[in-house]
């Protein structure tokens, strides 16, 4: 027994959860300065509360540097902000966050919404507040950033909303009209008059029920038919209202069934459907807007007197002067304004190896600052400059895909005329040739409408696409997109970019001929600095201790003392600095260097032969120099690569496989992959990307590498034989119920039975899609 | 068969309020935060104020 106790306390770091190695109770000072903070606020409690720690709440080390102040607006009695909190995982984050921000003096109001994210707090006195508050939750490890207008339009879902309330109605008509209609199937020995009552009842709450809750598949149906094209909702909304018409026309003469309850239930499954598989769908948006948000930020603006103040990027005008920190990303398109600069443009051109530009030199826009901060001069607002033009092209390219005809649609093409011809001729047939009355013969061509109407068929890919993106999103992989899975299943090429993608993207460090204790000061040194060399070295040795009193020589290196880490020149020494690297010099010892480079990510040979294993032909698509690309393709094991491919160039090679007939999966993550990623057949992007790859990639993978495309893949496929088989399962359905509707035997208990039971089948079908898939 | 007159607009009120109750949660914004709600509702504590040290 005693045993267990020490083994399970050293299993996890006590604040975030992360493994942690030996007896030590955190994983870094970070994290324990963290659960001081939270032990000293008296919330410890919390660490009872919560549900699961997986390593996700770790203070960063450097918290960027946002500006939160421009966003808070004035109020009655203070100021008031809309944050997005990342990082809440269950109710207990939820009430650490609102217990800690409470506990503050000044604070009025602090409410956390778990489903979006979105914390709203309310203080007394300056608009500066908010970044001490925003401070103390970054020291528990959570990462805010203000909440965007992308957010807002990811959580804010009116159409959502409208067909939830549709849902309501339409469920609150069918069961009532339930009440009624079973009491006529069941009293045979009900009086004519009674009769007639409960039809009018019926009637009574049917028809207002259906002209309302079924506004929402009217309105797709007109939408369809206006742009040429019978889908789905034109095929239930002609059975709907057909049966509700004829059903009134049965009130009237006093028929013996009316057909209110099945129009009301068909509306309300369908609608059931729709609701759910827009709530999974609407999570994958959200969580992407969530780490869209997290790029969010603010950029320096140079008065005309030389003082700084920091603006969203939105705000700058061409001519504005901005300061470009070292390691910041450069939001705008702007030239530089003396001096020299070094940039990493891998995110817009896919070198590895950042560049040297010159004064006076346009600088792309995206690029990441790899050198000493400089002035540059924007040369277009951010709605006219480069990126934004970039983000209207994938607009368009985005509006193309949504022409794309889904798998349902296709079927319906087919089927519904030919349903449609059965019913007209069922009518015809019983008014001309059977010798009936029209409202008799109405009867057996509406019957013959509802029956084909198929839940089990509206309801076939709602259900299954619901589950599939709902399994894949526990899984970290987004999918926004209605008809993503579908066209991820027919995937039969990847193209694949490297820098960033197979690659971290990032510096990290190459084993060299250092000392781990050598290794252990430089870090305690480099922490102290922003630059993302000083960073991966730091990344490196996250146990270093913060060495004290270091001071920083901008784009030159840092001094503490004697000791010196920086530059070859900085340090003195007459070395050429080869391709990316650190020295570190203390007294008495010789220098060492610290070299860096893009290495691949762990993942990603296996996630490339995974993709080949699913019969994907892989190809790698770079525009770094050819060597690189070479080892990159060798080590990940694929065959065709091609180097230096500029964003046109990657862009026509997906429009060339297109052409060829083929259905490429495009995958990267840099602004020069955007449109070849909006272009693709289907197109995935890491977590970590840009943001303009994200918004233009229809599957976002949250967690970093490509492990989990595979899977997504094969869930993708299974997904699709389901849908497959649900619908296969309707259409045998029919097989059967359409000649007794023709023969006119179908009475609406008959309907009722058939529309429950298929649609149970067809959804229990659909749940097996989450399953992993084997 | 006389007292359907009483029962069948009893129980058809009892359903349109329910329909009305649901609408009003809808619009008041109870369907926004839904797992949120789930877990606040084991909070027992209210906030506390205290002065800084």
């Amino acid at each position: 027994m005693s045993l267990a106790v020490p083994v399970v306390a050293a299993a996890g770091c006590a604040h975030c959860g992360a493994p942690v190695p030996g007896a030590a109770r955190f994983c870094c000072a970070g994290c324990e300065g963290a659960h001081d903070l939270v032990a000293g606020l008296g919330l410890d409690a919390f660490y009872r509360r919560r549900e699961a720690a997986d390593g996700g709440l770790r203070p960063a080390a450097d918290a960027p540097a946002v500006d939160f102040a421009p966003h808070a607006r004035p109020e009655k009695d203070g100021q008031a902000i809309d944050l997005m909190v990342s990082g809440l995982t269950c109710g207990a984050c939820v009430w650490l966050v609102e217990q800690a921000l409470a506990a503050e003096p000044d604070v009025t109001r602090a409410r956390v919404a778990l489903s979006t994210r979105r914390l709203t707090l309310g203080w007394r006195g300056k608009a500066a507040r908010a970044n001490e508050l925003v401070a103390l939750l970054a020291r528990f490890g959570f990462r805010v950033a203000p909440w965007s207008p992308a957010c807002l339009r990811a959580t804010e879902d009116a159409e959502g909303r409208e067909l939830v309330r549709c849902l309501g109605i339409a469920a609150f008509g069918a069961m009532n009209i339930m009440l009624v209609s079973v009491a006529v199937w069941v009293g045979w020995d009900m009086g004519e008059a009674t009769r007639a009552a409960m039809h009018w009842i019926a009637a009574l709450i049917g028809l207002p029920v259906v002209l309302v809750a079924g506004l929402p598949l009217y309105r797709n149906a007109l939408a369809g038919l206006r742009a040429g094209r019978l889908n789905m909702d034109m095929a239930v909304s002609l059975g709907v209202l057909a049966s509700a018409a004829m059903s009134l026309s049965e009130v009237l003469r006093n028929g013996r069934y009316t057909f209110f309850d099945g129009a009301t239930m068909l509306i309300a499954l369908l609608l059931a459907g729709r609701v759910l598989d827009r709530a999974a769908r609407r999570r994958a948006r959200q969580a992407v807007a969530e780490l869209l948000a997290l790029q969010d930020g603010t950029v320096t603006r140079l008065a005309g007197d030389g003082t700084a103040e920091a603006a969203p990027a939105g705000n700058l005008r061409a001519g504005d002067r901005i300061l470009v920190a070292a390691g910041e990303r450069l939001r705008l398109d702007a030239t530089l304004e003396a001096g020299e600069a070094l940039l990493d443009a891998s995110a817009t051109t896919g070198e590895s190896l950042p560049r040297h530009f010159a004064a006076h030199e346009a600088l792309p826009a995206g690029a990441v600052n790899m050198g000493a901060p400089f002035v540059a001069r924007v040369t277009a607002a951010a709605a006219d400059g480069s990126l934004a033009a970039m983000a209207r092209l994938l607009e368009q390219a985005e509006a193309a895909k949504g022409r794309f005809v889904d798998l349902a649609d296709r079927i319906v093409r087919y089927f519904v005329p030919v349903v449609h011809a059965v019913a007209a001729l069922t009518f015809l047939g019983w008014w001309l040739l059977g010798g009936v009355v029209w409202q008799q013969a109405l009867v057996a061509a509406v019957a013959v409408l509802i029956v084909t109407c198929p839940c089990g068929f509206a309801i076939a890919l709602p259900a299954v696409q619901a589950v599939a993106v709902g399994a894949l999103f526990r899984r970290g992989v987004l999918v926004a997109s209605g008809t993503a899975l579908e066209r991820l299943a027919t995937a039969d090429h990847a193209v694949l970019d490297k820098t960033g993608t197979l690659t971290e993207g990032r510096p990290t460090l190459l084993p060299g001929g250092w000392t781990e204790a050598e290794l252990r000061e430089a870090a305690g040194l480099a922490r102290s600095s922003r630059h993302p060399l000083a960073r991966a070295l730091a990344d490196a040795c996250p146990e270093a201790p913060l060495v004290p009193g270091a001071e920083e020589v901008p784009g030159r290196g840092l001094v503490a003392g004697e000791c010196r880490l920086g530059s070859a020149a900085f340090l003195g020494l007459a070395e050429p600095d080869a391709g990316l690297s650190l020295w570190y010099a203390a007294p008495g010892r010789a220098p060492v260097a610290f070299r860096f480079a893009d290495r691949m990510r762990p993942d990603s040979a296996a996630a490339v032969a995974g993709l080949q294993g699913l019969g994907l032909t892989a190809e790698l698509l770079s525009g770094d120099a050819a060597p690189a690309v070479a080892v990159v393709a060798a080590q990940a094991g694929i065959e065709h690569w091609t180097a230096q491919a500029v964003p046109e160039a990657k862009a026509a090679r997906i429009e060339a496989l297109r052409a060829a007939g083929g259905r490429p999966l495009m995958v990267g993550d840099g602004i020069n992959d955007a449109a070849a990623l909006a272009l693709a057949h289907v197109s995935a992007c890491p977590g970590d990307g840009t943001d303009l790859a994200q918004t233009a990639a229809d599957l976002v993978l949250r967690s970093e590498g490509l492990g989990a495309l595979p899977g997504a893949i094969r869930t993708a496929r299974r997904a699709q034989r389901l849908a497959k088989q649900n619908i296969a399962f309707s259409l045998a359905y029919n097989l059967v119920a359409v000649p007794l509707a023709v023969a006119g035997m179908i009475t609406p208990l008959f309907a009722a039975l058939i529309m429950s039971s298929s649609s149970l089948i067809v959804i229990g079908n659909a749940l097996r899609a989450g399953k992993e898939a084997a | 068969m006389n007292v359907l007159v009483l029962l069948v607009p009893v129980a058809l009120f009892l359903g349109l309020l329910g329909l009305l109750g649901f609408l009003w949660n809808l619009r008041a914004g109870q369907y926004d935060d839904l797992d949120g709600a789930a877990s606040r509702i084991l909070f027992d504590d209210l906030p506390r104020k205290e002065p800084r040290p």
